[in-house]
């Protein structure tokens, strides 16, 4: 039966009605979309799990093989991959999570990282106050940044500021409604914000010509 | 007529598109008349440059190499 249902998946994935096709064919249908799909997983998986992308994605392909029967829609099969991965992360992420960082939403809801940097004005001899700012930050100072913040804004503001995924798609992988995906956007830009600013302290970012 | 921190608080939604006709007006009207506004708004830009070619990392070519061994391994 397990078989029959696997087969009928590949018809599906095909886009074929009514050939017989072989368990074989199958797993080269699934091996050839997750390979196509792989430079994405992992890219997502290294914003939303840093060092362990690699094992999540392994999480991935493992966890789709086995439920290969719930792909319904072949033309959502990568979609369908992406959502299993972000749940392979955000298990990962609760495994190994490192104490929480205190959030007080009082507090953040009006901070402007733009206002701070003016008001603090950390590199005075500069023209370009802000983007020198940003400068300071490299592809690992953001994710770090990014690791700091409580797994659901996390994982909105990656999919969809650094993935590119629309709100309402992030809404589908996540399986909230949209209204929540925009709150917590909301909430992270500000989380991300502060922390960003927490972050360029305790690291040293605020002196002239760190990079 | 909003306030400065009415207007910081959509400049993100403004940017996605999110706000509805009435407030990306209200957004508009008020970047119109405050420079600092703008400011926000051309470094909320920046910022969200930032993060996204923060997400663009080619993936280790041994990296790869496991994840398709994996991959050949299933079933």
């Amino acid at each position: 039966m397990a078989k029959r249902n696997k087969i009928g998946v590949r018809n599906r994935l095909c886009g074929v009605v009514g050939v017989q096709v072989t368990q074989a064919d199958q797993r080269e249908d699934f091996r050839r979309l997750v390979r196509a799909e792989l430079p994405r997983l992992y890219a997502i998986a290294r914003s939303l799990v840093g060092a362990d992308a690699e094992d999540a994605v392994q999480d991935c392909m493992v966890k789709a093989f086995e439920c290969l029967d719930q792909l319904r829609d072949p033309a959502a099969a990568a979609a369908w991959l992406r959502s299993i991965l972000v749940n392979c992360c955000r298990d990962r992420g609760r495994a190994r999570a490192r104490q929480p960082v205190a959030v007080d939403f009082e507090e953040v809801e009006d901070f402007s990282l733009y206002r701070k940097i003016a008001y603090e004005d950390p590199f005075p001899y500069s023209d370009s106050l802000h983007l020198d700012f940003l400068q300071g930050f490299g592809p690992e100072d953001v994710r770090a940044v990014l690791l700091r913040l409580p797994e659901i804004y996390r994982v909105a503001l990656v999919l969809v500021y650094m993935h590119g995924f629309l709100a309402k798609e992030a809404a589908a992988i996540l399986r909230v409604p949209l209204g929540t995906v925009l709150a917590r956007l909301h909430r992270g830009r500000k989380l991300f914000e502060k922390q960003m600013w927490d972050y360029a302290e305790e690291n040293g970012l605020l002196k002239e010509g760190v990079r | 007529m909003i306030t400065c921190s009415e207007a910081v608080r959509e400049l993100w939604e403004y940017l996605d598109a999110t706000v509805d006709q009435a407030d990306r007006e209200a957004v508009e009207e008020h970047l119109s008349r405050c420079r600092r506004c703008c400011g926000e708004l051309e470094f909320a830009v920046e910022l969200r440059r930032l993060l996204l070619g923060t997400s663009r990392e080619d993936i280790p070519a041994d990296v790869l190499r496991r994840l398709n061994e994996t991959l050949g391994e299933l079933g």
